[in-house]
Parts: structure tokens; C-alpha cells; sequence
């Protein structure tokens, strides 16, 4: 009796450690795969440093939304919209250089942010969940947000594709073709915004850039067409998630830290691959 | 609008910042007609072809363009990041419907080898053709192009301005070329434009290179290699573009050139 009672409560432990397990590869994969076609936008716009700041900047509404008790993730979202929008502004009225202008913003609203959390006493905050990822805490509720909005920025990512790809080539001729270029680009910089903020769960705000460009950089070495660039980076960004999630696991190596240090391992391996002769 | 008039503009004027850029700028461009526009680095060349091309609204002045008018735009250069792999056949289908004849488009500027070719590793000549049929793949009334030889070998830009003429003659469109000089562009334009934040002087290009106020702009020494011409400056621009000491006469009470003296 009390051995078939250790059992059933080893089956049980076992299907909770598989279902966290099997949410987390969830939340990364579908991360993952909006996140290469996004990022190559990324590397070919060089937004890499725009990225960061985003990233960045949505710590502050993190601090703000539990200073103020606000729902978690519609705050994320809407800082992360908020400062795209403040952002896009400061861009066009070129007051300064934008890569000035992009660390100021970066520093100092993820300064902020780690003051407004140091005052804000209501609740216990876990700091390295923000800063690095906690995607082994993803919980249903999580999963199906992160899986609802990675669902909508790729399917928008998909009906703008050729739209996205005409002003990044050329916006001035974009504009004469019929492009309302200045409005595409905003729109892209929303989709950004919205992964940023899903995607904070995941590897946190120090290091979802690197989601963004090393899955992508390491597609462009086996690929010869925009649409195949894409598809790659998507791969990659499974792979080093299924990777990462496989060290944590195993090693009980930080998820986030891991998954990033994964696609850095596949990126060089794809750079050290000898090239076929002219590509 | 005359039925063959493409665009009319009347007194253009645009200011950034507080700087005139352009002032005063009439022009019109007819189907079938090449007209040049030619002048020194920071004339407002390129201010002129954005506000032509509708990218720019002038502060001053009106811009009229002929009903249902496709402009074919060939900027400058274009810069395509290494990290972007894309053909030349699909740089050219980025810009129209995917029924596009990419084949006989490239055979129409002599560069059919290049369809599977990667866009960031054209070399500047070829990367000129690809742009000019860029801007032809939406069958364009009017064609822009902003300095088309730019980085071409002399031998290249001969043959490239051969091209457009073609091109001209072919589709029955106008052109309007910007340029640095006249020397390549003389034999096939019908109107050069010299401009320096104003018109300083148009017409046809035997009248516009013994223009003196072309060749004020261009000095001597350049200019003699097309006419023999003794002048006098009576004017010059200080830095930016104002003009020192006695102003220039009236641009725009006659067609085609005027005198300085």
C-alpha cells in the first residue's frame, strides 16, 4: 500500500516536471520562430542597439506595474509599445544621434527601473527573473499570452513580408512605388515591441536582443534569399532553445543564459563550416 | 495641362531650417523629352528631384503632375546591407507585381547574366543598370535619375547615357537626369537646367555651356573645353548659396539664357 502510494506520487511529480518542461519548450519554440524572420529585419535595419533599448526600457514598466499593482503582462506590453512610440519619435526629430540617443535611453530607464524595484516593497521580487529569464516558471495562463501574441506579430509578419522587405531595401523607392514607408516601419517596430515584451519571460531583459540577431546571423551564411534567411533563423531559434532548455535541465544551468549560449555555439559552428566555393 | 506635359512646377521654393535650399524653380517636363540638370555639390539637385518625385513638399510654389503619372526613380546609389541576401531578380520583383518579365527587362539593360547574381556584390556599374531597370519595371511615364553614372568608368558612362537615350526613344517617356556635367550628357539632352539654388540659366546645351553664368559656376577652365568664352563673374555665392554683391538679373522673364552683364 504505502509502496503503490510512492508511486503514484512519483508518476504525478514526473507528469508536473514533464508538463513544466513541455511549457517552457512551448513558450521558447513559438518564441523562437516569430523571433528569426523578426530579427533578420534586425540585422539587415541594424536595429540591434534599438532592440536593446526596447528591452531595456520595459524594465521600467515592469518596476512601474508592481509599484502600482498593475496585471504584469498587459504592463510589459504597454510600456514596451509606449517607449517604441517615444522612440520613433525621437528618431524622426533627429535632436541627436541616434545611437546617443538610444543609450541615453537604454541606461537610464533600466537605471530607474532597478530603483523603482529596490523601493517597491509589496511584493517579493525576483530580479534575475526580469533581468536574465524565468522561463522555467512559465505557467498555463503564461503560455497561452505568449503563444496568442507571438500567433498575431506572425501572422502580421507574414501579410506585410514583401511590404517590410521594399522599404528595408530602399525607402525612398519604396515611397514612390506606393509606400506608405514611415507607417511600415513603425508597424515593424510595434512587432518588435511585442516580442520584447513576450519574450522577457524567456531569456529577460539583458539578453533578448541576442534571440533577436544570433539566430538570425547565423541563418545568412546558408541562405541566398530573404525568405530563406528567415526560415533559418527560425530553425536556429528552436534549436538553441530545445538546446538551452536540454543544458538546464540536465546541468541545472539558468534557462534563459543557456538558451543564448546555445545559439552562440551554432552560430560559430555554422561560421567555421567551410563555404562551397563562391556562394 | 497640355496633354503631353508630364509635370509643371511654378516657383518652388524650399527652406530647411531656415537655409533656402531652392528658390523661384519653374519647370516643365514633356513625354519624350530629356531634360538635364546640371550643378555644383549642394545646388539643391537632389532637393529638386524629391520634390519632383513627391517626396518633398515645397514650402513655396506649386507642383502639378499629369493624371495617373508613373515615375520611375533611379536614386543615386543604393546600399544593400551584406548581411541581406538578395538576387538581382528579386530586387527587381520587390518593386511590382509578381508578373513582372524580369528577362526582358534585364536584356533591355544589357545585363541578363546577372538575374541570379547577389545585389550586395554588383560592382557600381552593374549596380547602375540593375537600378535603371528598377525604375523602368513599372513602365513609368516619367523617369527620374539621380546622377546615373555615378561611379562608372568614363567608358561605362558613355554607354550608360547611350542606354537611357534608347530607353527615351523605346518607351516615349521623359527623363529627367541629374548631372554633374555636361561634357557625357550633351549629345541627346533637349534642356539642361544649370541650377544653384536657382535656375541660373536653361535651354538648349550649346547655349547653356556659353551661358556665363554656367560658366561661372563651373569655372573656366572646365568650361573652356567646350567653348572658347571670356567673361566676367558679377556674382558669386558665399557658403551657403546667398549671392554676394550685385544680384543676379531676372531668371524668369525669358526663356532660355541670360546675360550677367
Amino acid at each position: 500500500m504505502v509502496r503503490l502510494v510512492a508511486i503514484t506520487m512519483q508518476t504525478k511529480e514526473l507528469i508536473t516536471m514533464a508538463d513544466f518542461v513541455l511549457y517552457a519548450l512551448l513558450a521558447g519554440i513559438s518564441i523562437a520562430v516569430v523571433a528569426g524572420p523578426l530579427g533578420c529585419f534586425v540585422v539587415w535595419r541594424r536595429m540591434s542597439y534599438f532592440g536593446d533599448t526596447l528591452a531595456h526600457s520595459s524594465l521600467l514598466g515592469v518596476a512601474l506595474a508592481i509599484l502600482l499593482n498593475l496585471q504584469m503582462q498587459v504592463a510589459i506590453i504597454g510600456s514596451c509599445l509606449a517607449f517604441a512610440a517615444l522612440l520613433l519619435l525621437l528618431e524622426k526629430k533627429q535632436a541627436l544621434a541616434t545611437d546617443t540617443l538610444l543609450g541615453i535611453i537604454a541606461h537610464s530607464t533600466l537605471a530607474f527601473g532597478l530603483m523603482v524595484l529596490s523601493i517597491s516593497d509589496r511584493v517579493q521580487v525576483n530580479l534575475n527573473a526580469f533581468l536574465f529569464g524565468d522561463l522555467l516558471t512559465v505557467t498555463r495562463s503564461d503560455l497561452f499570452w505568449i503563444v496568442s501574441c507571438c500567433l498575431v506579430c506572425g501572422v502580421v509578419l507574414i501579410l506585410f513580408w514583401k511590404r517590410f522587405l521594399a522599404i528595408t531595401v530602399h525607402r525612398e523607392l519604396a515611397m514612390i512605388e506606393g509606400l506608405a514607408a514611415d507607417r511600415l516601419y513603425a508597424l515593424l517596430v510595434f512587432l518588435i515591441a511585442i516580442l520584447i515584451a513576450v519574450a522577457m519571460k524567456i531569456v529577460g531583459v539583458l539578453l533578448i536582443t541576442s534571440l533577436l540577431i544570433i539566430p538570425a546571423a547565423a541563418a545568412r551564411r546558408v541562405s541566398n534569399t530573404p525568405e530563406q534567411m528567415a526560415l533559418g533563423a527560425a530553425i536556429a531559434g528552436c534549436l538553441a532553445v530545445m538546446g538551452g532548455l536540454g543544458l538546464s535541465y540536465f546541468w541545472d544551468t539558468p534557462a534563459g543564459p543557456s538558451i543564448v549560449a546555445t545559439a552562440f555555439v551554432l552560430f560559430i559552428v555554422v561560421y567555421l563550416k567551410p563555404t562551397s566555393g563562391k556562394r | 495641362m497640355d496633354r503631353d506635359l508630364l509635370i509643371k512646377a511654378r516657383g518652388i521654393g524650399v527652406n530647411f531650417e531656415g537655409r533656402q535650399i531652392l528658390s523661384h524653380i519653374d519647370l516643365e517636363i514633356f513625354q519624350g523629352q530629356l531634360v538635364t540638370l546640371i550643378g555644383p555639390n549642394g545646388a539643391g539637385k537632389t532637393t529638386l528631384v524629391k520634390v519632383v518625385l513627391g517626396l518633398l513638399t515645397p514650402d513655396e510654389g506649386q507642383m502639378e503632375r499629369a493624371q495617373g503619372l508613373k515615375i520611375g526613380y533611379m536614386p543615386q546609389k543604393l546600399f544593400v546591407e551584406p548581411t541581406l541576401p538578395l538576387t538581382v531578380e528579386r530586387f527587381l520583383k520587390l518593386a511590382s507585381p509578381s508578373a513582372l518579365d524580369v528577362g526582358t527587362l534585364l536584356e533591355e539593360v544589357r545585363i541578363s547574366h546577372l538575374l541570379k547574381q547577389q545585389v550586395s556584390r554588383l560592382s557600381g556599374g552593374e549596380m547602375q543598370r540593375v537600378l535603371l531597370a528598377r525604375a523602368l519595371s513599372r513602365k513609368p511615364h516619367l523617369l527620374v535619375l539621380d546622377e546615373p553614372a555615378q561611379g562608372v568608368d568614363v567608358n561605362g558612362q558613355i554607354e550608360l547615357y547611350e542606354l537611357i537615350n534608347i530607353i527615351r526613344a523605346d518607351h516615349n517617356c521623359g527623363v529627367l537626369m541629374v548631372s554633374h556635367d555636361l561634357h557625357l550628357v550633351m549629345a541627346g539632352t533637349d534642356e539642361v537646367i544649370c541650377l544653384n539654388q536657382h535656375i541660373c540659366c536653361h535651354g538648349k546645351p550649346e547655349h547653356v555651356s556659353t551661358d556665363p553664368a554656367y560658366l561661372a559656376l563651373f569655372g573656366r577652365r572646365e568650361a573652356e573645353t567646350l567653348a572658347v568664352y571670356t567673361h566676367h563673374h558679377n556674382h558669386s555665392h558665399d557658403i551657403k548659396g546667398a549671392i554676394i554683391g550685385e544680384a543676379c538679373c531676372d531668371h524668369h522673364a525669358d526663356k532660355g539664357t541670360h546675360n550677367h552683364g
